[in-house]
């Protein structure tokens, strides 16, 4: 038999209760979520390879207009990169940091990582109004519609990963470093790695094939 | 048993995707596998932006290996930040992975391998104009 505490959450908090159950029994709750989050993300990674297939097959079909050869700027693309490099390594310094329920490792590198992730929308934001005022918008063609898609959809996923880091750091401002709240921290950290990803695949098959001898 | 203050599994069973199993909590010492992880990514990049630029490799060559360094960097990713590793402890998380691995494979090839064939066997945009005259 193998003691473990289970988290029952009721009105308004967690509160730890001693739960005794058989060896190989029910998984910590902080397993079960974070197993959950993974396999949700897995979904959303299976839906980003259906914007990924969607580019790869309308990527030559231009319609007489630009290709990625005449469009995409690598220097743009290689800060957008370091970036969402860097976020990914200080978004661990912030897990490690709630992990050890430290104020300064957590809040620093949430701050460092919100600030990337910032950066990295306002550098794509710009990117895409450029584009769009060289005529080059999301309705030109195809291959323009495709890349629109995927690109912006992962730049929604940034931005909504910006507001979950935003809402992790007034939790636990508010709350302090409760199992609940460290469980929400680990998914957060889930997210974030899991965008940067899926953002080597956009540089890689996107920018840098596009513009490949 | 688990660590009643932060529900980490120390012990035995399995782990939370990104969980390391960390026998101290020290910061430090995490630091050390995000600062690998971040140096093997950056070096990734790195090569496959110079790859793209440079006249110096067989040119043909060059999409293989930018797709191949993305396969590595995202392998890198998945070991030093996510913590998906072939641990026991962590065998339902690769399972999980192995299968969404899958579905992205089918999905990509699936569709380029179709829409190329499909491409070639069809009629010429322009006679296609012609006959909707």
């Amino acid at each position: 038999m193998s003691m473990a505490r289970t988290d029952v959450g009721f009105a308004g908090g967690a509160v730890n209760v001693p739960v005794v159950h058989a060896e190989g029994g029910v998984a910590s709750k902080r397993i079960v979520t974070a197993y959950g989050f993974w396999v949700f993300l897995l979904s959303d990674v299976v839906m980003f390879s259906a914007f990924f297939a969607a580019y790869v097959v309308l990527v030559n079909m231009t319609d007489g207009g630009p290709s990625g050869r005449d469009l995409f700027n690598l220097s743009i693309v290689a800060l957008e990169t370091g970036c969402l490099l860097l976020s990914s390594f200080t978004c661990g310094v912030a897990s490690l940091g709630a992990r050890a329920r430290n104020n300064s490792w957590y809040y620093g590198g949430m701050i460092a990582t919100a600030i990337l992730g910032v950066a990295f929308l306002l550098l794509e934001f710009r990117d895409f109004t450029n584009l769009i005022a060289q005529g080059a918008g999301p309705s030109r063609s195809a291959f323009l519609s495709a890349y629109f898609a995927l690109v912006g959809c992962h730049g929604v996923h940034v931005t909504m990963g910006v507001l979950f880091l935003l809402t992790m750091m007034a939790q636990v401002y508010a709350k302090g470093y409760r199992p609940d709240i460290l469980r929400r921290v680990l998914c957060f950290g889930l997210f974030w790695h899991t965008l940067d990803i899926i953002w080597v695949g956009i540089f890689s098959v996107v920018y840098l094939l596009g513009v490949a001898p | 048993m688990s660590d009643t203050k932060t529900g980490v599994h120390v012990h035995d069973g399995d782990i939370a995707p990104g969980d390391e199993r960390a026998d101290g909590t020290e910061v430090a010492e995490g630091i050390r596998g995000y600062l690998i992880g971040l140096a093997l990514s950056v070096a990734a990049t790195v090569v496959a932006f110079f790859l793209v630029g440079t006249s110096l490799v067989w040119q043909p060559s060059i999409p293989a290996a930018v797709i191949v360094l993305a396969i590595a960097q995202m392998g890198v990713h998945v070991v030093f930040f996510l913590h998906i590793t072939t641990r026991p402890d962590s065998v339902n998380n690769v399972m999980a992975l192995t299968f969404g691995i899958f579905v992205v494979f089918v999905l990509i090839v699936g569709s380029v391998w179709i829409m190329t064939h499909l491409n070639y066997n069809m009629i010429p945009m322009e006679r296609l104009m012609q006959m909707q005259r």
